[in-house]
């Protein structure tokens, strides 16, 4: 607000408002277009081609001829395996905002402090998020390995005396594996969000809060977490959007498998879209995902109110 | 004034920027999609839409395979340099792809309506689809010229593959079928040998598990291996004519042979008979536990010993520990014992496909052709005289197997239509992980059946 105010005082300079007004505008339209143009071609358009082809049963080969209307979405709906790939969804997204970002905060506030080989650990921690998240599914694949000869993680449990588990090959272990990867692989990420936010808060204020008397667990709980909240807004939808279209450790690790037992929405909408080529149904897929994404977006603004770009302090 | 002219020249470059990028996106996307990776060729540009008369005009021939492995590919190399030696106005562009990326290639090019001239086939229902869609070449008159020479010289079984509604579109170059590779040496250390009934079989399974070893390996994880177990239970059971009817929606998926094979599935799966992690394992896995000795047998199609090999710690794999015997009969099912479940490799041509094209497929499938990737072991030859080629006796006994089939039984999730095929093996997984009965398991397939076989 206040920008542009200076500059609309700055340029103005008495005389011909009118007239400016009009270039201002044109200069807005001229600067938004190259944006805009794109963001129709590669974004609403292919959107828009994704609503068409949904009323239809068709597999790509071919312009879509059998019109289904609605059928898809009720299909979709009804799908006890789409049902369990939001399940799996939401079990993730719950999980990543009850550990895993309590775990990056955590790590953040104690390597963001002096204590010794805090850059080490910085460097390490942030390592994961680095790799892609092929590779890293494909390391942990090996990792997970259900033979103690060529796993790392059985001939670990082997070594302590404990029986070969077959992870991935378990439906019940099996959500549990691929969360401890995406833990591993994105709490980096948070935790360097965090410490940046640290480093915005004034070291007078937990220097004031300790010169009256609070503990170390009240001055971050009174004091460094509440003026975190901003840090932690963009976390935790950053984490539930990155939960919630989830694709590439999953497809790489387990296909959503065993029997569905780790599908996502994502591997969900690959599997029938593009494995089955059923690319109406997988069209619908994707914009039942979209819907979902966008509610949650919608809502969570609405929940924390001012968004941070329009200045929440 | 001045910032006036900076503006007009801001949009001058915005919008060339813009037009630019729309532009380099025009003519990329296509060159993506036809330009061959694996070639030194020159590109085709205006040769393809030549009519090629065979008066000497230049011809380019796309033709895409999934042959890796280096000796074998060289073999389809010989015989492309020897084709173009003869024929000086042809050039064949070779694309070597790795099976996964060949299908996912091979997908966005169909969608794109612009098939490969000659590309790898499994033949079956997605052969179909393309067919259906006309991305493919009718060769039926190619194959029937001088009173059928081409035709007669395949084994009728292995060419009905490749045809649609009574046309064909494709040639195979290779058959070979489903049956069970063991490790002697474990049968051995067991004291069992070769089951030749269900009962039997559960029986070793038994044996070989009180001896300590791990009697089957499954890459249940990757699912065809698991539903190749289904499928040959579900022919045994119901001979011939099962798989026929619910095909052609006379009969059901549903129907008593295929929750049968369910139920004898899960005589064996109650028995615990696979290796860890079975359900996340894949076929890869599976080759590993045969080729490291790890497992006593693994029911898999003729590509086996070469994977064993590939995944063993020394490279060599079992060598002459490795046996073969066919699928157990099923006591009380309808089928014949010689019936085989399998399917193999194929040429099939793409719409534009110059007739040169089709003249060098004849010339891959010649005798000589045949013979020659018989040789290196990566087929079993389909035309009459090629078996000449093949060394292996693990092979020759396939090849002999093959002989006796009274009936072929492609595998599921060939001979259905893409979707479906999935859904079998989807639902084969559900009966080894015991999520789903088989009666469940059945009835999700023709669930599935009754919207797409319409």
């Amino acid at each position: 607000m206040e920008i542009t105010a200076t500059r609309r005082t700055m340029k103005s300079g008495g005389n011909g408002q009118a007239p400016h007004r009009a270039t201002d505008s044109f200069t807005i339209v001229l600067f938004l277009l190259p944006a805009f143009v794109l963001f129709t071609l590669f974004v609403v358009y292919p959107i828009l081609r994704s609503v068409y082809f949904s009323q239809f049963n068709w597999n790509g080969l071919g312009p879509a001829v059998k019109y289904v209307g609605l059928d898809n979405f009720k299909r979709i709906l009804t799908d006890k395996i789409f049902m369990t790939a939001m399940k799996n969804g939401l079990l993730i997204v719950v999980l990543s905002l009850t550990l895993q970002l309590p775990l990056s905060l955590a790590l953040a506030i104690m390597v963001g402090r002096d204590l010794p080989g805090r850059v080490f650990f910085r460097t390490v921690f942030f390592m994961p998020y680095v790799l892609s998240e092929v590779i890293t599914g494909i390391i942990w694949l090996g990792l997970f390995n259900a033979a103690p000869e060529r796993g790392f993680i059985n001939a670990l449990l082997v070594l302590v005396g404990i029986q070969p588990q077959t992870f991935l090959g378990n439906i019940h272990q099996v959500l549990a594996c691929i969360f401890a990867v995406l833990t591993w692989k994105y709490f980096g990420l948070h935790m360097l969000l965090f410490m940046a936010g640290l480093q915005g808060i004034p070291k007078e204020l937990e220097e004031a809060a300790r010169i009256d008397g609070a503990n170390g667990w009240q001055v971050i709980t009174h004091v460094t977490i509440p003026l975190l909240a901003s840090t932690i807004r963009t976390s935790v939808y950053l984490s539930v959007v990155g939960a919630l279209t989830q694709f590439n450790l999953v497809w790489i690790m387990t296909r959503g498998g065993p029997v569905n037992a780790s599908e996502v929405m994502a591997t969900y909408m690959y599997r029938y879209g593009f494995v089955r080529l059923w690319l109406g149904y997988g069209s619908a897929v994707a914009l039942v995902m979209l819907v979902i994404c966008l509610i949650f977006s919608i809502v969570y603004l609405r929940l924390v109110r001012q968004p941070d770009y329009l200045g929440s302090y | 004034m001045q910032r006036k002219l900076f503006r007009v020249l801001a949009l001058a470059m915005i919008v060339m920027s813009v037009l630019a990028g729309c532009g380099t996106q025009g003519t990329t996307t296509p060159a993506e999609g036809n330009q061959p990776v694996a070639t030194t060729k020159p590109p085709e540009a205006a040769t393809t839409q030549a009519p090629a008369s065979g008066g000497g005009e230049k011809v380019v021939i796309r033709w895409w395979h999934i042959t890796t492995a280096e000796n074998q590919k060289a073999v389809w190399q010989k015989l492309a340099d020897e084709y173009m030696a003869a024929h000086p106005n042809v050039t064949i562009d070779i694309t070597v792809l790795e099976n996964e990326a060949f299908k996912t290639k091979l997908s966005t090019v169909m969608q794109s309506g612009d098939p490969p001239d000659i590309f790898q086939s499994w033949g079956g229902g997605t052969m179909n689809e393309y067919a259906k869609a006309g991305l493919l070449k009718d060769i039926t008159a190619d194959l029937d010229a001088d009173g059928g020479a081409w035709r007669n010289t395949f084994a009728a079984g292995a060419l009905g593959v490749y045809s649609y509604e009574g046309k064909n579109y494709g040639v195979p170059w290779d058959m070979g079928m489903v049956g069970m590779w063991y490790n002697k040496a474990l049968f051995a250390q067991a004291g069992v040998t070769p089951p030749t009934t269900w009962n039997e079989l559960l029986d070793v399974v038994k044996k070989l598990k009180a001896a300590g070893i791990t009697p089957i390996a499954v890459g249940a994880g990757d699912k065809w291996p698991a539903a190749f177990w289904w499928e040959y239970l579900a022919t045994r059971m119901g001979g011939s004519s099962a798989f026929g009817a619910a095909a052609n929606r006379t009969g059901s998926f549903a129907d008593p042979a295929f929750v049968d094979a369910g139920k004898k599935l899960q005589e064996l799966i109650a028995l615990e008979p696979f290796q860890d992690g079975f359900l996340g394992a894949t076929w890869g896995d599976e080759a590993t536990a045969i080729g490291n000795g790890k497992a006593a047998m693994d029911l898999m199609g003729q590509w086996g010993p070469g994977a064993f090999a590939d995944n063993s710690a020394d490279g060599k794999g079992l060598g002459e520990n490795l046996g073969w015997f066919p699928f157990p009969m099923v006591e009380g099912g309808k089928g014949d014992a010689n019936d085989a479940v399998g399917g193999g490799n194929g040429f099939a041509i793409g719409k534009n496909a110059p007739p040169e094209a089709i003249d060098f497929v004849k010339y891959l499938t010649r005798a000589e052709s045949q013979a020659q990737c018989a040789e290196v072991g990566f087929c079993i030859p389909v035309v009459k005289g090629g078996e000449a080629g093949l060394k292996d006796p693990l092979m020759i006994t396939i090849q002999q197997s093959l002989a006796k089939a009274k009936y072929f039984q492609l595998y599921y999730d060939q001979a259905l239509t893409p979707a479906l095929g999935s859904v079998v093996n989807d639902s084969v997984q559900g009966i080894f992980a015991g999520t789903l009965t088989p009666e469940q398991a059945a009835q999700a397939i023709e669930d599935s059946a009754k919207q797409e076989l319409k």
